[in-house]
């Protein structure tokens, strides 16, 4: 057994296990800590695959963005778990048939993907003696241009989307403006009084 | 005996674990004075004297706070979720010491030479932020989790526009190792250097290094004023230690960004003094001297200013400066000025 096998298998059990115990955790900020331990370690096992990029990419968003987010959510939640947990028996039958679907669906499509013929032409083009990085970047900015630019106005669209549904201009609400306070004037801002003893203003 | 080390798994181990202690060991020393060199600075501009008691001109002080540290007692509040209590401290310290495995000192003196080097550090600084949000929440108290919510919210942030700064360099060089990235420097001495055409982004990456290591002006999370201490109020003796520590080596390790980014690392300035070591921890050295003065001199920020400068300013400022180089590397105008790649950098 060689070092990258003995690594291989401690990035997959960790993975394995940081899944479980998301979903095991009594407490739903543990369950974002293990789902933190999930992704570290499935960019493990992105880095043992030679795609480094990808790895570091993975800890960046997901770990270092948008679990950020699901955490800050999650940690200022008030909800009784307990009781929560109690709806879970409930579901538990929907929740295993939608389990067994998704991993009949992931069989089928693996074992498809694996016997049918010619299936290594539809596997990405060897990087050759290029960095996976660039061999990345030719691919997205050269020859799946537009796709990506694509899916980027896409997000773009869903963004401004969702600030358009969320904005409402309110008239009541006091608003800053900066330039106005940077730029105001102690002469016109203060009036200098010359206060006579036992006269007042 | 060569052969042992470079073979065998246990050689090959035992040269790792050497190198790493190596780099670790003079790291935390250069620390605990570096940590007294802030103080100084910080007295010497408000004409105090500082630390000047333990050991000649009290250079042996943070030697003394350190063991001073360990033997206090541990509390722990009640109610407080007690691993991730103490896991967060240990998630600051180690996250800011690993991030050293890809800083390199000389030319080819670095732990692991990956070709992802820059975005390593930039992932592993992005999860410095845990270590403040777990310690926040787990302490089951109101001020430090105010405090970690604000100190999160401020390195999210900032760590937005270091990463756009980031890619202007990576489109200038062509590649993510730090290696390159100060080869790509070398040539006319300081003139070649990365601030010259980068020149901007030096001054908002030293702030938003500023910010995202929670130093003043941007010390909110911990503005002793408002939140007592911010995330770290419930920690005593040894966690407060390695929170203190990976807070410091953070700052240090910002240094040493600015050093390999914009400073040209281990270059020399002038073209025909020899390149080395030297250069590299002069540079960090005066980078931390200007973190240290910049403490003593400038008023904490306000929060909805720091957001402000955070979004609207610097956010918009380098997206434009990446689009900016771009354009000037790719049509390569002042010659390789921006596309240093053209010149087997």
């Amino acid at each position: 057994m060689s070092v990258a096998d003995i690594a291989f298998y401690a990035f997959a059990l960790t993975t394995v296990a940081g899944g479980l115990f998301t979903v095991l955790s009594r407490n739903p900020v543990h369950s974002v800590l293990w789902l933190i331990l999930a992704f570290l370690s499935s960019a493990g096992l992105f880095v043992l695959l030679g795609a480094e990029f990808i790895a570091m990419l993975l800890i960046i968003v997901y770990v270092g963005a948008v679990a950020v987010l699901f955490l800050f959510v999650v940690m200022m939640l008030d909800i009784d778990f307990a009781a929560l947990k109690a709806e879970m028996a409930r579901y538990m039958p929907l929740a295993l048939l939608i389990g067994l679907v998704i991993i009949i669906q992931l069989a089928m499509a693996y074992g498809a993907w694996d016997y049918s013929t010619g299936f290594e032409t539809r596997l990405a083009a060897p990087a050759g003696d290029v960095h996976n990085t660039a061999a990345l970047g030719l691919l997205v900015y050269d020859k799946y241009l537009m796709l990506f630019q694509l899916a980027g106005l896409i997000l773009l669209v869903a963004m401004i989307g969702a600030i358009v549904l969320t904005l409402r201009h309110r008239k009541d609400v006091k608003r800053q403006d900066v330039l106005a306070q940077l730029y105001r004037d102690p002469a016109k801002a203060m009036e200098l009084k010359d206060i006579k003893p036992g006269q007042g203003l | 005996m060569v052969e042992f080390f470079t073979t065998t798994n246990l050689g090959i181990l035992l040269l790792t674990l050497g190198q790493c202690l190596l780099v670790l060991v003079p790291l935390l020393v250069a620390l605990a004075f570096l940590m007294y060199a802030d103080r100084k600075v910080w007295a010497a501009v408000q004409m105090r004297k500082g630390p000047n008691i333990v050991g000649a001109f009290g250079l042996l002080q943070s030697f003394a706070d350190f063991l001073k540290y360990i033997v206090k007692e541990v509390v722990v509040p009640a109610g407080a979720d007690k691993f991730v209590f103490f896991l967060a401290p240990l998630i600051s310290f180690v996250m800011a010491v690993i991030a050293w495995a890809v800083i390199p000192f000389n030319d080819g003196w670095v732990l692991a030479d990956i070709n992802v080097a820059i975005l390593y550090v930039f992932a592993i600084s992005s999860l410095e932020v845990y270590g403040v949000i777990m310690g926040g929440w787990a302490s089951n108290s109101k001020y430090p989790f105010l405090g970690s919510l604000r100190s999160a919210a401020q390195m999210i942030s900032y760590e937005v526009s270091i990463g756009l700064i980031i890619v202007g360099v990576i489109i200038s060089t062509g590649s993510m190792n730090f290696g390159d990235i100060v080869r790509a420097q070398d040539g006319y001495g300081i003139l070649s250097w990365y601030w010259l055409p980068h020149f901007p982004m030096l001054f908002l990456f030293f702030i938003s290094a500023l910010a995202e290591t929670n130093r003043p002006p941007f010390d909110l999370p911990e503005a002793e004023s408002e939140l007592v201490a911010g995330y770290q109020v419930e920690y005593s003796s040894t966690p407060f230690l390695l929170f203190m520590i990976g807070e410091l080596t953070a700052v240090v390790l910002m240094c040493a960004l600015v050093s390999l980014l914009f400073l040209g690392g281990w270059l020399s300035p002038i073209e025909f003094l020899p390149d080395g070591i030297l250069w590299m921890i002069i540079k960090m050295v005066f980078c931390f001297f200007i973190f240290a003065m910049v403490k003593a001199i400038t008023p904490r920020y306000r929060y909805d200013q720091l957001m402000r400068l955070g979004w609207k300013v610097f956010l918009p400022m380098s997206l434009a400066w990446v689009v900016l180089v771009s354009f000037l590397a790719k049509y390569e105008v002042l010659g390789a000025f921006w596309a240093r790649w053209t010149i087997g950098g």
